[in-house]
């Protein structure tokens, strides 16, 4: 009879830590149009398949009258679970308990569960909702982040980590999730910034709601700090099992192999793309033109849309696109776009997925502000990416491919291993009115009717240059492919490419431009 | 409604996008695009003017070392601005007369106000 009873007495301690912060806190919680930490955990994973540890954790802070305050689970919720069938392990912070913010145990926690992950092979997907640290733990509470931060940094690029902000997450706190690969937000629950509303009215005398300051679409558009922004909580959870299906468990696994489909009739590669290069089209339609049943996943769709970036499927297969987007910004590489193609790029070398660029670009952004910002150090990003992923890289120039452009995005010459070209496809130093300003200046200077001369000569050398035919003489480019048999070839190239490998020097690390 | 199906609202139909159009120059070549926000509304590049004294830092002036009329050199205090926790002496960056101090002694300032004119 005793075994019965102390499992009643089990049963009734979890009752109470699951109770969280209590009804009132609760109901607070679901007033901001929140869910509780645990059915967000219930709503991610698939049915039942949740085992949660450190249930009974509690802190032991003395100072400041903690010593009486009891704190369910110390504010934060950690187990493993399946999203379809496949394991990640899961932590999610109590917001109902002290504000889910973070004391030594409570990331203790955390940095048990980020342990298991990086061990055992599997996604780590953390759930944010915290005040921030708990500051009558004082400098404890502090090293509970760097151990936090630390181990995001040693994970990163063996275990996929995704970090979904489901309300504030200010300070320090930001660090985790800037260190990991995939941030998701959420309009109006999500907050993410360094300094708050309050001290920037403080020492500013600038008032700004914690929304425009570091809300959700700020993160999306402005900054480029979120990769994927929902509506509402169940719309975020359902981007997150969606991408677990693109990604493989770990840098020693492939994705998984769903079932092959076709492509999707209404997508016709070969009357996307005009033959004007000045006219712009919607990449995206490209490439739903040649994955698996037109579908795409995009990543960063509202930050620096001049590039596309995201996940389709070949055959089953995960592949990584990187494209330029002539329909905003023509496509120009910029600081932002570089920035977001050069860690994508790195994203899928890191986990074993093949690189699909497709180029259509009048290559950087001249300005003032670009030139400032740092668009050298940027820019070499994309350049470093490329040269140093060894996972398969196929690139099909669909039409422009201009200066320094043309090389960035995927050329033979930073090793890609297939390069394609429509016959659209104008591969040239700059475009035929720069280059033909420049090589004929004293021509057209010197002539009787100069705009004349100058329309002849641009002419000139649009027939002589604006082609695939010059490059593919050098052998820069493989072959000059219809657009029709785009999806065949690239299926085909990433068929015999599948085994590759590559012979690097050794060395530590690189120094890439950060 | 999906946040996606929000976004293609706000952006409209097919018809509003070809007039979301503009010209975008690249080297000559006039590209017909969308432009971004960041783009659109970024700052013309000015030529920074040696003869006007701009705040570098958000703070809160606490004194006002010099005045109208004097003459001051490279190495000349001119205010005490309480910033980032910190009392920060400003130097003259140029060796002139002050033409105007267009800031008062606890004033709060933002980033790139224009504190003092030199001659």
């Amino acid at each position: 009879m005793a075994i019965k009873k102390k499992i009643q007495e089990l049963r009734r301690k979890r009752e109470e830590v699951q109770m969280g912060g209590g009804e009132k806190a609760i109901e607070k919680q679901v007033a901001m149009g929140k869910m509780t930490a645990r059915n967000r955990i219930s709503t991610l994973l698939d049915e039942n398949s949740f085992q949660e540890y450190d249930m009974f954790v509690e802190h032991d802070a003395r100072d400041f009258d903690m010593g009486k305050k009891v704190l369910a689970g110390d504010g934060v919720v950690i187990g493993t679970g399946n999203i379809f069938g496949h394991p990640v392990c899961v932590f999610a912070q109590d917001f109902t308990v002290a504000g889910g913010s973070l004391g030594a145990m409570h990331s203790r926690k955390i940095v048990k569960i980020m342990e298991h992950a990086l061990k055992m092979k599997m996604p780590l997907i953390g759930i944010n909702d915290s005040g921030g640290a708990r500051i009558q733990e004082g400098v404890n509470s502090l090293a509970g982040y760097g151990e936090i931060f630390f181990r995001n940094t040693i994970s990163s690029g063996v275990i996929p980590q995704i970090s979904v902000i489901l309300g504030p997450c200010a300070g320090g706190a930001v660090y985790s999730p800037a260190l990991t690969d995939f941030v998701f937000v959420v309009e109006n629950i999500s907050k993410m910034f360094i300094t708050g509303p309050e001290v920037i009215k403080t020492v500013l005398g600038e008032e700004i709601s914690m929304e425009d300051l570091g809300g959700a679409r700020v993160h999306s558009e402005i900054t480029g700090n979120a990769h994927f922004y929902a509506k509402t909580e169940i719309e975020c959870f359902e981007q997150i099992k969606k991408i677990m299906t693109f990604i493989p468990r770990s840098n020693e696994h492939k994705a998984r192999v769903m079932e092959s489909k076709p492509p999707r009739p209404d997508f016709k590669p070969d009357e996307i793309v005009p033959d004007d290069p000045k006219q712009p089209y919607d990449v995206r339609d490209v490439i739903k033109s040649v994955v698996d049943d037109a579908e795409f996943f995009e990543i960063q769709e509202l930050w620096a849309a001049n590039m596309v970036i995201g996940f389709g499927r070949m055959e089953g297969k995960t592949c990584g696109f990187v494209c330029n987007q002539p329909l905003v910004m023509a496509g120009v590489l910029d600081v932002d776009s570089s920035d977001k193609a050069a860690r994508f790029i790195r994203y899928c070398d890191a986990f074993n997925i093949p690189i699909i660029t497709l180029v259509d670009l009048p290559g950087y952004l001249p300005g003032v502000d670009q030139e400032h910002a740092g668009v050298i150090r940027h820019g070499a990003k994309v350049l470093y990416a490329y040269s140093e992923a060894t996972v398969p890289k196929i690139t099909v120039i669909l039409r422009k491919a201009y200066g320094g452009g043309y090389i960035a995005m995927g050329s033979r010459h930073l090793r890609a291993d297939f390069v394609f070209a429509w016959p659209t496809a104008e591969i040239a130093v700059m475009g035929p009115e720069g280059a033909a300003n420049i090589i004929f200046r004293k021509e057209i200077m010197e002539s009787e009717n100069p705009e004349e001369v100058r329309q002849q000569k641009v002419k000139e050398y649009k027939e002589k240059f604006a082609n695939p035919y010059v490059a593919a003489s050098r052998g820069y480019i493989d072959a000059v492919i219809e657009p029709e048999e785009t999806r065949k070839i690239l299926l085909h190239a990433l068929d015999v490419a599948s085994e590759k490998s590559v012979a690097m020097p050794n060395k530590k690390h690189g120094i890439p431009p950060f | 409604m999906t946040a996606k199906d929000e976004m293609k609202n706000k952006s409209g139909s097919t018809e509003n996008k070809v007039n979301e159009l503009k010209i975008l120059n690249i080297r000559g070549e006039l590209y017909h695009t969308r432009l971004t926000r960041k783009f659109e509304q970024k700052p013309k590049w000015k030529k920074p003017d040696e003869k006007s004294l701009l705040s570098n830092i958000p703070g809160t002036i606490c004194q006002i070392l010099v005045s109208v009329g004097d003459r001051v050199d490279k190495t000349s205090r001119l205010m005490i601005i309480d910033a980032m926790k910190m009392q920060n002496i400003i130097y003259s960056p140029v060796a002139g007369r002050i033409k105007s101090v267009r800031v008062k002694e606890g004033q709060k300032i933002g980033k790139g106000v224009l504190m003092i004119e030199f001659e």
